[in-house]
């Protein structure tokens, strides 16, 4: 039997209907990836300002499944405000738990938490961390 | 053909609720296929053309063997057929072997929006690095190519037509019969990727008058990791190795060496000795059931499945006219990766993407379809399945919000 609503989890449909931050921004204090994935036409660009230790703000644009672009709006929404070391943690406990290794559960992964699901579907957890995958880069470039 | 009957000789499907509908990117083994395979690796899985020991000369026979029953069933003599490693490998040695050596500045090579990048990026490789000029032929308004517009993009300037027999994603077939002839009016050579026709339907390269045709194993019953380049005798003759090394030479000095002939010149190092005695094996199991047998077969099932999917609100057919049994649809606003999610749920293997054809799906302008392909082991049960999946995908996604 289908058991696609452990997927399909409501706040990820409300994120892929209405994604907050989207759009791209001209400002040289932001820090750019792009990540594409070939094989399913992917494609996620991630801007962040990171300013005295903190993440200022994230900008996501790109076209891809609904697991993938509302990734991108819920992963700005928990992370906007977090200092870079919280935002690091949650990244990590985030990437841990899409793939099924021991996740510290004491960080609070908030909405992103809906995405848990996802360890169900081999298959689609690049979709679920691509855009988490390109704001780590940003950070790597922000440091 | 009895299809449930066929799937008793597939190990795969023990498992009773497998739903196989992907076989455009590559078919299921049939047991006889893999316990050939197993055979030479297990009793007498030594080198080919070198050991003079009774081993060798086994391995060597059976391999040679299985080289003129691929000629046999595409109509080709024995030195026109070499082995390699896929269609890919095979469209890409035309393109640095052939092409490198006879395109050249200003020159034309005729592609079109179907073809799968093994076939375009070889060529497109060569107008680069040739300066010739790639021509596209205009697909009509169904996708396909059709000979009067293949007819407005041919001229005296065309040295090179690279297109397929069968397109992967639409499925169409192109009018090979017509369009080969025009082209060697011009004087120029045509090579074809046959990798979705020759599992398919009869291909034979004489009555086609194909210079190439290539294909791959693994979509026909066979192996992975090998393939078929077919050239004419006197066009592989006259062409260069890309590859340099043990086997494919005849004597070597210190500053020169000759090549051996065709097909050997082509076959360096050590083969998928195994590979290619399988693919023999492939070869017979597809021609005890038939071709005509298997046409028919698949183009009920398609038609069935059309007729089906159309009673279905919120799904698009990109090839609903299409003679195959290769059906590319979407669900109406859901992303073919979500949707093939659902269908995996079922246990419904099918394709979601590009295809390795992105400029197919450009034309089609969607960011990527899901693809249905249906081959001899497929039933009615098969068919049924998938639609019911995919009512209850239609349903599902619009539940949640889509």
């Amino acid at each position: 039997m289908n058991n696609m609503e452990n997927l399909y989890r409501q706040v990820i449909m409300d994120h892929y209907k209405n994604p907050r931050n989207k759009g791209l921004v001209q400002d040289e204090h932001y820090h750019t990836s792009h990540i594409k994935n070939p094989t399913c036409g992917d494609d996620i660009t991630i801007q962040s300002k990171i300013e005295d230790g903190i993440v200022k703000d994230i900008r996501h644009e790109g076209t891809g499944c609904s697991i993938c672009c509302s990734s991108a709006s819920v992963m700005s929404e928990v992370l906007i405000g977090k200092t870079v070391e919280e935002a690091t943690a949650i990244l990590e406990t985030y990437l841990n738990m899409l793939t099924n290794k021991e996740f510290d559960e004491e960080v609070e992964l908030e909405d992103a938490i809906a995405y848990s699901g996802v360890r169900k579907f081999p298959a689609r957890i690049k979709c679920a961390s691509i855009a988490w995958k390109a704001f780590e880069d940003t950070l790597k470039e922000s440091e | 053909m009895d299809a449930n009957r066929i799937k008793k000789d597939f190990q795969v499907y023990e498992d009773k609720t497998l739903c196989y509908l992907d076989s455009a990117a590559s078919s299921l083994k049939p047991n006889r296929v893999v316990d050939v395979l197993n055979d030479y690796h297990k009793k007498y899985g030594v080198n080919v053309h070198r050991g003079v020991y009774n081993l060798s000369y086994i391995a060597t026979e059976k391999y040679e063997a299985s080289r003129q029953t691929l000629a046999d069933f595409i109509n080709a003599e024995f030195a026109e057929v070499i082995f390699t490693r896929g269609a890919s490998n095979a469209l890409n040695m035309v393109a640095l072997s052939y092409g490198m050596n006879h395109v050249h500045e200003g020159d034309e090579i005729i592609v079109s929006e179907l073809e799968h990048h093994s076939q375009l990026l070889p060529w497109q490789q060569v107008a680069k690095a040739k300066k010739a000029k790639l021509v596209y032929i205009p697909l009509n308004k169904e996708g396909r190519i059709t000979t009067e517009n293949f007819k407005k993009v041919l001229t005296d300037k065309t040295k090179v037509v690279a297109i397929n027999h069968t397109s992967n994603v639409m499925g169409y077939i192109t009018p090979l019969e017509e369009i080969i002839p025009l082209a060697h009016e011009v004087g120029a050579i045509v090579s074809v990727d046959a990798a979705q026709s020759v599992p398919h339907q009869k291909v034979d390269v004489k009555a086609l008058d194909a210079d190439f045709l290539a294909f791959s194993g693994h979509k026909m019953l066979g192996p992975t990791g090998i393939g078929v380049l077919y050239g004419k005798k006197k066009l592989l003759k006259e062409m260069a190795p890309i590859e340099f090394g043990g086997d494919m030479i005849d004597s070597v000095e210190k500053f020169d060496s000759v090549a051996k002939d065709a097909p050997y010149k082509f076959e360096t190092g050590t083969p998928p000795i195994g590979e290619a005695i399988a693919l023999g094996e492939a070869v017979r199991y597809i021609e005890e059931l038939g071709f005509e047998a298997i046409k028919e077969h698949e183009q009920a099932l398609r038609k069935y499945t059309i007729e089906e999917m159309r009673k279905i609100d919120g799904v698009t057919i990109y090839n609903p006219t299409v003679e195959t049994g290769i059906i590319s649809f979407n669900i109406d606003g859901v992303h073919p990766h979500d949707a093939v999610t659902y269908f995996d749920g079922d246990n419904i293997c099918m394709r979601a993407g590009h295809h390795c054809a992105q400029l197919v799906t450009k034309w089609l302008n969607v960011v990527a379809t899901l693809r249905i392909s249906y081959y001899v082991y497929n039933s009615f049960e098969d068919a049924d399945q998938f639609l019911a999946s995919l009512k209850g995908a239609v349903a599902f996604f619009k539940s949640v919000g889509f």
